[in-house]
C-alpha cells in the first residue's frame, strides 16, 4: 500500500506493544451508525509507473497548442531554470509555516528578502509575505480601505480584471461597502466627472486588462485630494520598466507574482503581493516577517505582528488568512534575484517590444483594427471581422495557435474583440506565424459565412 | 499600590477625575500580567466611547487584549508618548503611562457608571482573589 | 551547520544572467509613464544567487530531513512521485483562458479529484475553487448565509467550539457573522446543554472540527447536528482532521450539511513553508447550488466544460481555477493509494498516534485519558509546576535533538499543550527514538532547557524586539 512504512506484521506487534489486538478497536469512539459499512468505490491503488500511465493520459487529452497570445492576467514567460532547482530543494519544499523560528531561518529570511523585493518593486514602505492571489489581495486591500477611512464607496476603474471584480464583489458582498464604476473613454478611465463624498479608495489596474496605461499619477492625486485612498493593482514585470505605484500616489499595491517566476499552470498556484505605506503595515492581513536578534546578537527573523492573525485574535483578526502561498513567493524572489533589476528591465522593454511589432504587423490584415489608442505596456485589444471565439476555435483545429483571448470570456458583449498579448517570449518569427494563422482564419472564416 | 482616589473595573482598567475630564489606564498589576506590551492601539480625539464596551487594545507579541471603557465620554487626548514606546506605561502606569484623556458627560449617567466600579480597597481584595471575573 | 548568511541585498553586486536575449530597441511606451531609474534590484551573478538559496535551504527543517509530529497540521510525507506529475507539460504550460477544448485533460483532474472528494466524504457535489481551507472556510459560510438568504431569513450568529482552530471564528467575522463560543463538555467533545443554550433563530450555523484537535471523535455530533436542524442552522464541519476517517466514516453521515477538505495536510501536497496550499469544498445537493462558480461540469459525451450558469452561487473566490498545481499533486496520491489505500492511510494513523501516544504518556500525561484517532494531546501542566519546564522549553529541547516540535499551545482549553500527530508515515523506529529524545528532554536541567536550543543558527529570538522595531525588509 502506498507509502506505509510497516508490514502487516509489523502493525501487529505495534498493536500488541500497548495490549489492542485489532485496529477496530482503535475506531471503538466511532457510533456504529456512523461507520461506513462499505469499501470506498474508488479505484484499486497504483504502482508508481501505473499511475503515472493514470495522470498522463488523462493530461493528454489536452490540445495543446505549438504558440500562445494568451494573456489576461496570466503570462507566459521564460522561467531561469535555477528556479525550479532551488524550489524543489526539500527543506524549502516540504518545511511548514515557520513557527519554530530558529528551525525555519531559511524560509524567514526568504519571506523578508520577498517583502523587501515587493517594497523594491512597488516603491512603497511595508509588504507582507504573499496572499493567494491578485484577486484576494485586492479584495483584502479594499476591506483594509474600508476599515481605515470608515467610508463605504469605493470606485472600480473599467480596466480592472473582471476576474479580479468578480473576487472582490465575493469577498465584500455582505460588508457595507459599495462598488461603484468609473465610466471608460478608450479604454481608461474617465474621473473628470466624480463626486468623492464618503469614498474610502479608488482600485485601478495599471496597465488595465485591456492593456492600457492608466492616467494613474492624476486620479491618486485627484483621489488624495477627496480623502480617498488609491489601491494600485500592478504587473510585477511592468514594474521593471513603469514608474512604480509608491511613486505616482498610491496608497496600497497588490498584484500577482505568476509572471516572474511561476509557471501557467491552469490558473495556479499563484500568489498576490500587497505592499503599503508606513501608516498602513498594522492593517496589513497576512504573515509578516520582521529582524531580530537572539541571546547571542546574532541576527534572526520571526513571524511578528502576529497579534493581528487568525491564530491569536480569532474573530477580531484583520482576516482569516492562515496560509500563505510561501513556495511560490520564493520562486518569485529567486526569479527576480536572478534577473536583477537591469534585467528586469530589459524583460519589460522585451515585452513592450514584440508587443508593438505583433500590433504592426496585425493591423496590417485587412479588417483587423486597434480598438484603443491609449499607450499600452504589452497587450492590446484588436476588433476582428468575425466572431472572436469563432476565430480562436478555427486557429485552434487548423494552425494549433492561440491568438489571445476573447473579450466574450470576460463576460463582455462584444463578441468581436480579443486581447493579444506579446511577451518576450515570442519571436519575430512567431509572430509572423501568428499573422499568417489569423490571415488564413479570417479567409476561411469569410468564405464559410460570417459568424 | 493603586492610588485611592481612582476606580476600576473587573477587567484592570482604571478612571480618574479631573472636573469634567477623566482619564483611563492600566493597572500595574494587568501590566505585570500582561508583560511586554508591543503596541497601543488607541482611538484618534473625538471618538466617542461607552462605559464597558472595548475602546482600543493593548498588543504582546502573542496576543492581544481589549482595552474596556470605565464610563462613556468622548475622546479628547491620547497619550501619544506612551503609543509612540509602549513599554514605557509599565513605568508609571496610574501617573504618566494614562492612556486616554476623555470629556464625560458629568450628570447622573456618569455617577451611575462610576458607582458600577470597584474603588481601590475593592480593587486590592478584587487582585488578591486572583484578579478573574 | 550554516549559520550567518547575508541578504540578497548585502551580497557583493554582480552581473547577472541574461535570461531576455539581447538588449531591445525604444519600446515606444510615453516618457511620463516611465521609471525615472532601474529598479533597485540586488545584481547578482547566477551562482551567488543559487550558493544564497541553498544555504538557506540549510537553516530549515522539513518532512524531508526531520520528524514533524506538528498535531492538526498532518506532515505526511510528501511524494516526489506528485511532483513529476505536476511538472507535466500539459499542466505546466496550460493557460487558465484558453478555450475548454484545449484543456480537457486539466478539467478532468479537477473533475476526477472531486468525484473523489465526493465519494469520501459522501456528499453530492465539490469544488476546488479554494486556495487554502481558510478560504475554503470563508466561501462555506458565504453559502450558509445564502441558503438562509434564500430561505427569507437573516441569521447573524456563528457558533465555534472552544477547540477550533483560529480560522473559524476568524472566517466567521470576515463573513461578517458574529461568534459564540460554545464551551466544551468534561471529556473534551462538545457539551449538549452548552449548545442549547447558545441556540436561538439567530444561529447560521454550528463549526465542528470532527475528529476535534483534541484528537478526539466528536461522538455527540449527530445529536448536536439534530439539535442545529431543528433549531433551523446547519453544520459545517472543519475536515482538516480527515486523515483519521478516511474509509471509516464520511462527514455526510455525521450529520454535517458541508465541509472542507485541505488537501496539503490529508493529501500528501507538500506544505511549502506555508504555501501553496489548497482547499475543497463538499457540501449537500440541498446547498449545491451556493458553491463557488464556474464548477467543472460533464455532459453526456464525456466533455467536460466550466457552467458558470449558477445564479445562486457565493461568487468567486481565486480569479481562475483554483490551485490547480496542488490539486494535481492531491490527485496523484489518491490513485497512487487507491480507495483501499485511503482507508488504510487512516487505519495507520490512528494506530500510529496510539502507539506514539502510548510511549510518551509514560512521560507526560494526556490532557484526555483512553485512545485517541489521528493526534493526541499532552499537558506538560504538571512538569512546569514541579521543574519550571514549559511547552514551550520541551518544543526547544526537542529542536536540539533532531526533532521538529510539536504544536505547542493548541487547542487553547488545555494548559502547556503539545499536540502530536506522527501520521502513518513514520515507522515504527522514527517514533520510539523521538519517544527516546522527549524523555531526555523532560529530564534535562530546567535552566539548560531554558536557553535551548544551542545546536541551531540561531537562538530564542527577541520577538518582543521584533514588534518593536518593526524592521520588517531591508533599506539601503
Amino acid at each position: 500500500m502506498a507509502y506505509i512504512p510497516h508490514t502487516p506484521e509489523d502493525t501487529c506487534a505495534m498493536l500488541k506493544s500497548f495490549g489492542v489486538q485489532q485496529t477496530e478497536s482503535l475506531f471503538s469512539t466511532l457510533p456504529d451508525s456512523v461507520r461506513l459499512e462499505r469499501y470506498l468505490d474508488l479505484p484499486a491503488g497504483l504502482s508508481e509507473p501505473e499511475a503515472e500511465r493514470t495522470i498522463r493520459g488523462i493530461l493528454a487529452k489536452n490540445q495543446m497548442p505549438r504558440l500562445s497570445f494568451a494573456g489576461g492576467g496570466a503570462y507566459e514567460h521564460y522561467i531561469p531554470s535555477a528556479v525550479k532547482s532551488i524550489i524543489s530543494r526539500g527543506e524549502f519544499l516540504t518545511a511548514y509555516t515557520p513557527y519554530q523560528a530558529e528551525a525555519s531561518q531559511g524560509s524567514l529570511q526568504a519571506f523578508y528578502e520577498f517583502q523587501t523585493v515587493v517594497c523594491q518593486l512597488t516603491g512603497l514602505d511595508y509588504a507582507n509575505a504573499s496572499l493567494y492571489d491578485a484577486g484576494s489581495a485586492l479584495a483584502e486591500a479594499v476591506l483594509m480601505a474600508w476599515r481605515v477611512t470608515n467610508h463605504p464607496r469605493v470606485f472600480v476603474a473599467p480596466g480592472l480584471n473582471p476576474l479580479y471584480r468578480r473576487v472582490l464583489e465575493t469577498y465584500t458582498s455582505h460588508a457595507g461597502v459599495l462598488l461603484e464604476n468609473l465610466p471608460e473613454r478608450d479604454g481608461i478611465a474617465d474621473f473628470s466627472r466624480v463626486n468623492w463624498e464618503n469614498t474610502a479608495a479608488v482600485v485601478v489596474q495599471h496597465p488595465n486588462y485591456l492593456g492600457c496605461l492608466e492616467q494613474v499619477e492624476e486620479l491618486a492625486a485627484r483621489a488624495k485630494s477627496h480623502g480617498a485612498m488609491t489601491i494600485a493593482v500592478v504587473n510585477p514585470v511592468s514594474l521593471g520598466l513603469l514608474k512604480p505605484p509608491g511613486d505616482w500616489g498610491a496608497d496600497i499595491a497588490v498584484g500577482d507574482c505568476q509572471p516572474l517566476g511561476l509557471p501557467l499552470s491552469f490558473g495556479g498556484p499563484y500568489a498576490g503581493f500587497m505592499a503599503v505605506r508606513a501608516e498602513l503595515v498594522r492593517k496589513m492581513p497576512g504573515r509578516i516577517v520582521g529582524v531580530t536578534v537572539d541571546k547571542k546578537g546574532r541576527r534572526g527573523f520571526v513571524l511578528t505582528l502576529q497579534a493581528r492573525e487568525q491564530h491569536i485574535r480569532r474573530e477580531k483578526a484583520s482576516s482569516n488568512i492562515c496560509s500563505n502561498q510561501a513556495l511560490c513567493a520564493l520562486a518569485f524572489t529567486v526569479c527576480v534575484a536572478l534577473r536583477g533589476g537591469r534585467g528586469l528591465r530589459d524583460m519589460a522593454s522585451a515585452c513592450a517590444v514584440r508587443a508593438r511589432k505583433a500590433l504592426e504587423r496585425l493591423l496590417r490584415i485587412p479588417g483587423v483594427k486597434r480598438v484603443h489608442n491609449a499607450p499600452f505596456f504589452h497587450e492590446f485589444v484588436l476588433e476582428l471581422p468575425f466572431n472572436a471565439s469563432a476565430i480562436c476555435s478555427d486557429m485552434a483545429r487548423h494552425d494549433r495557435i492561440v491568438p489571445g483571448v476573447p473579450l466574450s470570456r470576460f463576460g463582455s458583449a462584444r463578441e468581436r474583440e480579443l486581447i493579444v498579448c506579446a511577451t518576450e517570449t515570442k519571436s519575430l518569427h512567431d509572430i509572423d506565424e501568428l499573422v499568417r494563422g489569423l490571415a488564413g482564419s479570417l479567409g476561411r472564416l469569410k468564405t464559410g459565412g460570417a459568424k | 499600590m493603586a492610588p485611592a482616589n481612582l476606580k476600576f473595573t473587573q477587567t484592570h482598567e482604571w478612571v480618574g477625575l479631573d472636573g469634567s475630564t477623566a482619564r483611563f489606564g492600566l493597572t500595574d498589576f494587568a501590566i505585570k500580567q500582561i508583560k511586554d506590551i508591543v503596541y497601543l492601539d488607541l482611538p484618534p480625539a473625538g471618538t466617542a466611547i461607552k462605559a464597558g464596551t472595548p475602546f482600543g487594545a493593548v498588543e504582546t507579541v502573542k496576543a492581544a487584549f481589549d482595552l474596556n471603557a470605565p464610563i462613556s465620554g468622548k475622546v479628547v487626548a491620547v497619550n501619544t508618548a506612551a503609543v509612540a514606546a509602549a513599554d514605557s506605561v509599565a513605568k508609571d502606569p496610574f501617573g504618566s503611562g494614562w492612556l486616554v484623556e476623555v470629556e464625560i458627560a458629568g450628570d447622573s449617567m456618569t455617577g451611575t457608571e462610576l458607582s458600577a466600579l470597584m474603588d481601590a480597597a475593592a480593587y486590592a481584595s478584587f487582585c488578591a482573589k486572583g484578579g478573574h471575573h | 551547520m550554516i549559520h550567518e548568511e547575508p541578504l540578497l541585498f548585502e551580497l557583493s553586486h554582480g552581473q547577472a544572467e541574461d535570461y531576455v536575449g539581447g538588449v531591445p530597441a525604444e519600446q515606444g511606451i510615453p516618457a511620463e509613464f516611465i521609471r525615472g531609474e532601474v529598479p533597485p534590484l540586488p545584481e547578482l551573478s547566477e551562482l551567488d544567487v543559487v550558493r544564497h538559496f541553498n544555504r538557506l535551504s540549510k537553516k530549515n527543517a522539513g518532512v524531508d530531513t526531520h520528524f514533524y509530529p506538528l498535531g492538526s497540521c498532518t506532515m505526511k510525507y510528501n511524494p516526489r512521485f506528485n511532483e513529476d506529475m505536476a511538472a507535466l507539460p500539459e499542466v505546466v504550460q496550460a493557460h487558465p483562458l484558453w478555450d475548454e477544448s484545449m484543456t480537457q485533460g486539466c478539467m478532468e483532474i479537477v473533475w476526477e479529484t472531486a468525484r473523489w472528494l465526493a465519494e469520501i466524504s459522501g456528499f453530492a457535489r465539490v469544488s476546488l475553487q479554494p486556495a487554502a481551507g481558510a478560504q475554503s472556510e470563508l466561501g462555506a459560510l458565504m453559502m450558509v448565509r445564502g441558503w438562509h438568504e434564500s430561505r427569507g431569513r437573516k441569521r447573524g450568529k456563528v457558533l465555534v467550539t472552544d477547540t477550533s482552530h483560529g480560522t473559524n471564528p476568524a472566517s466567521a467575522a470576515l463573513c461578517g457573522f458574529t461568534v459564540e463560543t460554545v464551551a466544551s463538555g468534561p471529556d473534551g467533545c462538545i457539551d449538549l446543554k452548552n449548545l442549547q443554550a447558545a441556540l436561538s433563530d439567530d444561529v447560521a450555523a454550528l463549526m465542528v472540527t470532527n475528529p476535534n484537535t483534541l484528537g478526539l471523535f466528536e461522538g455527540r455530533m449527530q445529536e448536536a447536528a439534530q439539535m442545529v436542524h431543528e433549531a433551523g442552522g446547519l453544520v459545517y464541519l472543519d475536515g482538516a482532521n480527515m486523515n483519521a476517517l478516511m474509509g471509516m466514516a464520511r462527514p455526510s453521515s455525521l450529520g454535517a450539511d458541508l465541509m472542507h477538505f485541505n488537501l496539503h495536510k490529508t493529501f500528501s501536497t507538500p506544505h511549502g513553508g506555508g504555501g501553496p496550499g489548497a482547499g475543497a469544498i463538499a457540501c449537500t445537493a440541498d446547498l449545491e447550488p451556493f458553491l463557488p462558480a464556474p464548477l467543472v461540469a460533464r455532459d453526456a459525451f464525456g466533455h467536460f466544460h466550466f457552467d458558470h450558469n449558477r445564479p445562486k452561487s457565493i461568487g468567486k473566490l481565486t480569479a481562475f481555477h483554483g490551485n490547480f498545481g496542488v490539486i494535481v499533486r492531491a490527485l496523484s496520491y489518491m490513485v497512487r493509494c487507491g480507495g483501499g489505500g485511503l482507508r488504510e492511510v487512516s487505519e495507520t494513523a490512528v494506530i500510529n498516534a496510539n502507539f506514539l501516544r502510548n510511549l510518551l504518556e509514560k512521560i507526560l500525561p494526556t490532557a484526555y485519558s483512553g485512545a485517541c484517532l489521528h493526534e493526541f494531546v499532552l499537558t506538560a501542566k504538571s512538569l512546569k509546576q514541579s521543574k519550571g519546564i514549559t511547552a514551550l522549553d520541551i518544543a526547544k529541547g526537542l529542536l536540539d535533538k533532531g526533532y521538529y516540535a510539536p504544536t505547542i499551545y493548541f487547542p487553547l482549553i488545555v494548559e502547556e499543550a503539545l499536540m502530536v500527530e506522527p501520521t502513518e508515515t513514520e515507522s515504527r523506529g522514527t517514533m520510539e527514538a523521538f519517544a527516546k529524545a522527549f524523555a531526555e528532554v523532560c529530564a534535562m536541567d530546567p535552566e539548560a532547557l531554558h536557553s535551548a536550543p544551542n545546536t541551531m543558527p540561531v537562538g530564542r529570538l527577541d520577538e518582543v524586539k521584533a514588534a518593536r522595531d518593526m524592521n520588517l525588509r531591508w533599506k539601503a
